[in-house]
């Protein structure tokens, strides 16, 4: 076991993988002899050449076009956007292109490649460098969605997304880039669609997502020692494929479900999760679902409002507990 | 991969075939094309005018749905190109790409299956007319969105690039493709990575339906673009099917040499509306008719003449293809509509469309 930060992680996964397999390409604004605008892709450029590793102009269309295009002939490119909100500059080519190919052609064609961006909030940054739009994703037909909330997840899902024969987008939650936590050591590659139960209780079943599950550890600990409810905490990992099989049972056996997202509110990824859960667990509910979000807002900037939006551990406390009893 | 221009190829086959020739055809003498790649290009001609054709009567019977953009006066900018290439280059399209799709070899009922949302379709009815694809043939997609595919060619040339395969990714636009931000930061990566795509911008003179000139602070939308890009402007007669064949050849060496992308803009016109849907009433009275003048089927049908090729040849090409679109007709009409079980097939590589377990 080695200690590494969730930034260091990332770097290991894209080595691991460029390390065994010659197809892997890696391309993106500033990633290679500035190491990344978060530090999270040091060290390539210097192992892996510039061959391998391509800085790119600031063209977010032209990074992901080469990652399709390159992906359909034979590569296993990674393409780097440097924040998820820039996204929306390239949507195109990721929800009209790359999630459509093989479906429109009749599988003609297939789509091996990674999108690793920075998303989320926490980090003061302001509304056009701070959301969280794995939603955006998670809606498009065609996309795998994955949001890691631990270092070892980040290589073992990225290792992952980076071996799987379809489009991946990797969500990287920018506010977790300096945590830490042990990684195994060796080659770790983990499994996509695979929820994990971080905590076990049986008064609520709490799923989370990226930054936020450490928040919902906390507030689980805090449910326990000050109110005396006891939650189980699910970490989704994935959203696409979404390990609808943990949550129904770790919701069956609480009998209550509570989502937190960092998603404004509306058509975040809990609502689909509150709908599977009310569609097929209905009978073993003993309330209704909560469902904790940022609200429907573009988010602040400055640190007092910031916080005051994004779900904390303290607002999931307090949810909780004044609706369960 | 071979790296070398095709421009010699024909040579002998063209001196052997000058043994009849008028004395016009003999002032053509040394000529780069030969007869054999000549009546190549003039059966691509009119595989795509045929099916075309084809396609539109179809429309009328009402047998092809939804839209299509036909490219009828465009037959010599995708003849001259594929016949160009090497049977593993790549072409990317627009939703106006029956006639690439065709050009690489794609079958007519492939095509016209698709057309008509039947089982024989290249992708078995579901991509329709604007999504033309066949891998088997390098014809790697026709895209919908505007400028999408500029991008896309250019990582399909990262792959030849860094496998060092020689392959040639060549994508086709249309003049409107030219104000939008994929163009530009397509052609600004492939000139900075040295790329072996060639770009070619079919300048029909309008986007939809407004002008291209309207709308475009330069007079040739893309040829007046590739200074930016440290490209040579080249700007071709796009009707013409053996000058479309020697700029393809120099660009595709060019690419292969490993001496980076061209930006190519060939001017032609489509002789229909923009789509089904389109009677071209925006155009000035008597433009359509100047450029039927320049038709580029009859004009290569003079050509071949002109190059002393017995009438009956360039006839009887044109039956048997004509023949060809009659049997991949039939073929299409017969063939059943696609079964219902494909709605649940092929979003992710196993086959399937699972989001969760
Ligand atoms: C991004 C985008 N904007 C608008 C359209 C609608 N549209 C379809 S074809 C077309 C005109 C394109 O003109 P041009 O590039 O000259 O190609 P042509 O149709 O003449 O071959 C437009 C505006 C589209 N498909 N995609
Ligand atoms: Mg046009």
């Amino acid at each position: 076991m080695a200690e590494l930060t969730y930034r260091e992680a990332v770097a290991e996964g894209i080595a691991q993988e460029m390390r065994r397999d010659e197809d892997v390409v890696f391309l993106g604004e500033d990633i290679g002899a500035a190491g990344g605008v978060f530090k999270a892709t040091v060290g390539l450029l210097k192992e892996f050449g510039p061959v391998r590793v391509r800085d790119t102009p600031i063209s977010e269309q032209a990074i992901l076009g080469a990652a399709m295009g390159s992906a359909m002939t034979g590569l296993k490119p990674i393409a780097e956007i440097m924040f998820s909100d820039f996204l929306a500059v390239c949507w195109d080519i990721v929800a009209n292109e790359i999630a459509k190919a093989r479906y429109m052609t009749g599988g003609q064609m297939s789509m091996p490649l990674v999108i690793r961006t920075a998303n989320g909030g926490g980090s003061r940054f302001g509304a056009q460098h701070s959301q969280s739009v794995e939603n955006w994703a998670m809606m498009v037909p065609g996309l795998k969605v994955v949001a890691p909330s631990t270092p070892a997840d980040v290589k073992g899902l990225l290792a992952a997304a980076i071996r799987d024969p379809d489009p991946v987008m990797f969500f990287e939650q920018k506010s977790l880039y300096p945590i830490k936590g042990e990684v195994p050591d060796g080659e770790l590659v983990d499994e996509l669609g695979t929820a994990k139960v971080l905590r076990d209780g049986d008064d609520v079943t709490i799923c989370a997502l990226a930054a936020m599950v450490p928040r919902a550890i906390q507030a689980a600990e805090i449910l326990s020692s000050e109110h005396g409810i006891e939650a189980t905490v699910v970490d989704l990992r994935s959203l696409v494929p979404l390990d609808t099989k943990t949550i129904l049972r770790e919701t069956a056996k609480t009998g209550r479900l509570v989502t937190v997202e960092e998603n404004p509110r509306l058509c975040g990824w809990g609502a689909e999760v509150a709908s599977i859960v009310a569609d097929e667990n209905f009978w073993d509910l003993d309330g209704p679902v909560i469902r904790i979000t940022t609200p429907h807002i573009p988010l602040p900037a400055a640190d007092e409002l910031e916080d005051a939006t994004m779900p904390s551990a303290d607002r999931i406390v307090r949810e909780v507990s004044e609706k369960i009893d | 991969m071979a790296s070398k221009p095709k421009a010699a190829k024909g040579e002998g086959r063209a001196k052997a075939s000058r043994k009849k020739t008028s004395a016009k055809a003999k002032s053509l003498a040394n000529d780069d094309i030969g007869e054999e790649t000549r009546l190549k290009l003039w059966r691509s001609l009119l595989e795509i005018r045929h099916v075309e054709q084809r396609a539109y009567d179809l429309f009328l019977q009402n047998l092809i749905k939804g839209t299509s953009h036909l490219a009828l006066g465009h037959e010599a900018v995708a003849a001259g190109f594929a016949t160009a290439m090497e049977k593993d280059d790549w072409t990317f399209c627009t939703y106006r790409g029956h006639h690439h799709t065709l050009a690489r070899g794609a079958s007519m009922e492939g095509v016209l299956g698709e057309l008509m949302g039947r089982e024989c379709g290249l992708l078995q009815g579901k991509g329709g007319s604007m999504h033309l694809t066949s891998v088997e043939h390098g014809a790697m997609g026709s895209y919908a969105i505007i400028g999408a595919h500029l991008p896309i060619a250019m990582g399909a040339a990262w792959t030849s690039q860094y496998k060092s395969t020689g392959q040639v990714s060549v994508c086709f636009f249309g003049d409107g493709t030219t104000n939008i931000g994929a163009f530009h930061e397509a052609l600004n990566m492939a000139a900075v990575w040295k790329l072996p795509v060639v770009f070619v911008c079919e300048n029909n003179l309008y986007m939809e339906y407004t002008p291209i000139g309207d709308v475009t602070a330069v007079e040739n939308p893309a040829g007046d673009r590739a200074g930016s890009y440290g490209l040579p402007k080249i700007v071709i007669d796009g009707n013409d099917a053996d000058e479309v064949y020697r700029t393809a050849q120099e660009a595709y060496a060019k690419a292969r040499a490993g001496d980076g992308p061209s930006l190519i803009e060939c001017l032609t016109y489509r002789h229909s509306g923009h789509s089904r849907a389109d009677p071209g009433d925006y155009r000035p009275p008597g433009e359509l008719e100047a450029w039927l003048k320049k038709d580029p089927v009859p004009r290569y049908r003079d050509r071949l003449a002109d190059f002393g090729i017995d009438k009956k040849v360039i006839d009887g090409i044109d039956e048997k293809v004509m023949q060809q679109v009659e049997e991949a007709t039939e073929i299409s009409k017969a063939s059943p509509t696609p079964s219902l079980e494909l709605i649940e097939k092929d979003v992710w590589a196993d086959g399937g469309v699972a989001w969760r377990n």
